[in-house]
């Protein structure tokens, strides 16, 4: 056998056995999760943007009969299609001026427009003042945006948490339901609603509270099953926490990525499911404007009067890209390991 | 000599089975009895999916037992309602101590309310400032910086996140602590740690612990007796030197000839002995005393011969 080298006495000396204890202070004031979570969130620039960006359309939506230039349904035909307009302002593109046959004309002038007449974003084709439609448009998808998010929350983690809690019978019966209701298509449901009620807001909702809390009651589910095997829940149930707390407190912390996510998806789906409505002509009734009706509205002119559609698009666009980066910020302010960066 | 010595916990023919009246049904704990005396450590050992975690969480009452009783300082607590004041009574008397360090805690909670989650459920303490006090004495008896107290689990190692388990399973004060597999998910140089801390513990607070684990390696030197556990079923149950040194089970002859000793002569003649796996319990045979203190499962034949022997 080889000789194993001797190694001096001295040489060797104790590390502090207390291991730790002097380990490095930690700087972080001690907040709670919901205040740290809060502290991420604003720590991350693009979520505040985003937040930023969505409370604003927010507050606009809010305020529309007071911000909203014109009544957003008054037709004036003699100030159809008119461009964008700001002031005397000789902004390219937003001068009046329009292109037909080749040469820019001030299409106010063309319309006998009264001098001091403009429209900031222009109008449809029935004169009506598009900036005030957009508004007015965007507080109604918001409403079914927010009814629809509401019903995923309010139903769908619900039902998904106890569905997978209780596992056994009540599970199955209840995905039965899930089942059963998922096998109906949402456009079934809404011209069956339609038959009841007119066709508007009121049936879109319904039809979205219907049928929309599915996806979110089975993702739950399959998570909740996941989640109510860990160690933590077992160790919260030996110490005798009662069921009600440990979803709140072990549970929906940890299902809130998917909970996010999830809701990220339900908020565009819930606004071009009524823009879709709308625009097959079962959606909100003429003369109401909505995102998605001035959508196909201004689809139909796109190719002369893009400007009609560009608007309601762009609208739409920012909300969608916003309420996605939220989510992704909201999603990494809920995990305490992605603070580490 | 046992006989002198107060029963803690006792197991009577406990049966926990699975998936009842499906294809899929699992006898996981079949008729399994046992006392534990306290202030000892109970060693539960065997092969994984022998059926060992269930045994303790039945005795917790994670599960409902399908069968047979569990008594807790001479109470009946097998049949006790799952929401019920006596619950939560025994909730505060056994506490448990779990196997995965990265599982048992929540990721999204501050280690000072991990471990004060039994403090509130209990009402332990009036206010905040109490509760703090309490939870940086808690850290300080698992020798864990009580200035750490604000942090989330995953700035803690392995060995560190079983400590601030083990911290929340003492905050109710309970008498008896089950540890399933405290130490196998840790590296070996941080289980010795753990299970020092453990012991510890116990000398200072009169705990009693059921301590589980898949090989005998380790618990031998730390349980007071132990019981070996295969298929559901203890197959034998004696003081640890005496298993040790007098294993009557094939299985857990078995089990002992696969612990490699630290010393190169032994280990080149150790041979492993092998178990018959395919071989089925027989009808006849049960769990019984066949040497002082020393229960074999066998049949009663068998078991005579070793009463003719003495
Ligand atoms: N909740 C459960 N449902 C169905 N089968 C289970 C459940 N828990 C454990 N089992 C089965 O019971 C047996 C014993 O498991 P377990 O007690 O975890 O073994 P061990 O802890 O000894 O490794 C295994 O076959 C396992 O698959
Ligand atoms: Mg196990």
């Amino acid at each position: 056998m080889e000789q194993i080298p001797q190694i001096p006495k001295e040489k060797f000396r104790l590390i502090h056995d207390e291991n730790n204890k002097d380990q490095e202070k930690i700087g972080t004031p001690s907040l709670t999760y919901m205040q740290d979570v809060r502290r991420r969130l604003f720590k991350d620039k693009v979520a505040v943007v985003c937040l930023a960006l969505i409370s604003i359309i927010v507050v606009i939506s809010i305020l529309a009969p007071i911000i909203a230039p014109h009544n957003p349904n008054a037709q004036q035909v003699t100030m159809s299609n008119l461009p964008p307009k700001l002031g005397n302002l000789n902004i390219p593109g937003m001068n009046g001026y329009q292109n037909m046959g080749g040469h820019m004309v001030d299409a106010y002038k063309q319309a006998d427009a009264p001098k001091g007449t403009f429209y900031i974003l222009g109008t449809d084709y029935l004169g009506r003042d598009l900036l005030s439609r957009i508004i007015y448009g965007t507080r109604l998808s918001l409403v079914v945006a927010v009814l629809a998010t509401l019903v995923d929350l309010l139903i769908g983690v619900p039902y998904g948490i106890v569905s997978g809690w209780k596992g056994g019978k009540t599970d199955t019966f209840m995905q039965r339901i899930v089942e059963i209701v998922s096998s109906i298509p949402n456009l079934i449901v809404v011209i069956l609603m339609m038959i009841i009620l007119k066709p508007g807001l009121t049936s879109i909702v319904i039809a979205i509270a219907i049928t929309g809390w599915v996806t979110m009651a089975r993702l739950v589910r399959a998570q909740t099953f996941q989640l109510k095997e860990q160690e933590y829940i077992l160790a919260a149930r030996t110490l005798g926490e009662p069921s009600m707390k440990i979803a709140t407190k072990h549970l929906i912390p940890n299902l809130s990525s998917t909970i996010i996510i999830q809701t990220m998806f339900t908020i565009p789906n819930a606004i071009f499911f009524e823009a879709f409505l709308s625009f097959i002509g079962i959606g909100i009734p003429a003369p109401n404007a909505s995102l998605g009706t001035l959508l196909s509205d201004g689809q139909k002119a796109f190719r002369f009067l893009p400007y009609q559609m560009w608007a309601p698009a762009i609208i739409l666009s920012v909300i969608m890209i916003a309420t996605n980066l939220l989510g992704d910020g909201l999603r990494d302010a809920f995990d305490p390991q992605s603070s580490e960066n | 000599m046992a006989d002198e010595r107060q029963v803690i916990v006792s197991v009577k023919n406990l049966k926990q089975y699975f998936n009842i009246g499906k294809p899929n049904m699992v006898k996981a704990v079949d008729d399994v009895s046992f006392d534990i005396y306290k202030g000892e450590t109970f060693g539960l050992v065997g092969e994984s999916g022998s059926g060992k975690s269930t045994t303790g969480r039945s005795i917790i009452r994670l599960y409902n037992p399908t069968d047979g009783h569990i008594y807790f300082n001479g109470q009946d607590i097998s049949k006790i309602k799952s929401h019920g004041s006596k619950m939560k009574e025994f909730r505060r008397e056994m506490q448990m101590i779990f196997q995965d360090p990265y599982a048992s805690l929540n990721p999204r909670m501050k280690v000072k309310d991990i471990i004060a989650e039994g403090l509130d459920v209990h009402h332990l303490v009036k206010n905040d400032d109490e509760r703090d006090k309490r939870v940086r004495e808690l850290l300080d008896m698992v020798n864990l910086n009580p200035e750490h107290m604000t942090r989330y689990p995953y700035e803690f190692s392995g060995g560190q996140r079983q400590r601030i388990g083990i911290a929340r399973a003492l905050a109710v004060d309970p008498q008896f602590i089950i540890a399933d597999e405290p130490i196998s998910a840790l590296d070996v140089s941080i289980q010795a740690q753990v299970v020092n801390l453990m012991q510890d513990i116990q000398k200072k607070q009169g705990l009693t612990y059921l301590f589980i684990a898949h090989d005998l390696s380790m618990v031998k030197y730390i349980s007071d007796r132990i019981a070996v556990m295969y298929r559901g079923k203890i197959v034998e149950l004696a003081d640890s030197d005496e298993i040790y040194n007098n294993p009557l089970h094939p299985y857990t002859q078995s089990l002992l000839s696969a612990i490699p000793v630290p010393d190169p002569e032994i280990e080149t003649k150790r041979t492993r002995i092998d178990f018959d796996h395919k071989r089925p319990f027989e009808d006849d045979q049960r769990l019984q005393e066949v040497l002082p203190g020393h229960f074999l499962y066998c049949n009663d034949e068998k078991a005579a011969s070793f009463k003719n022997n003495k």
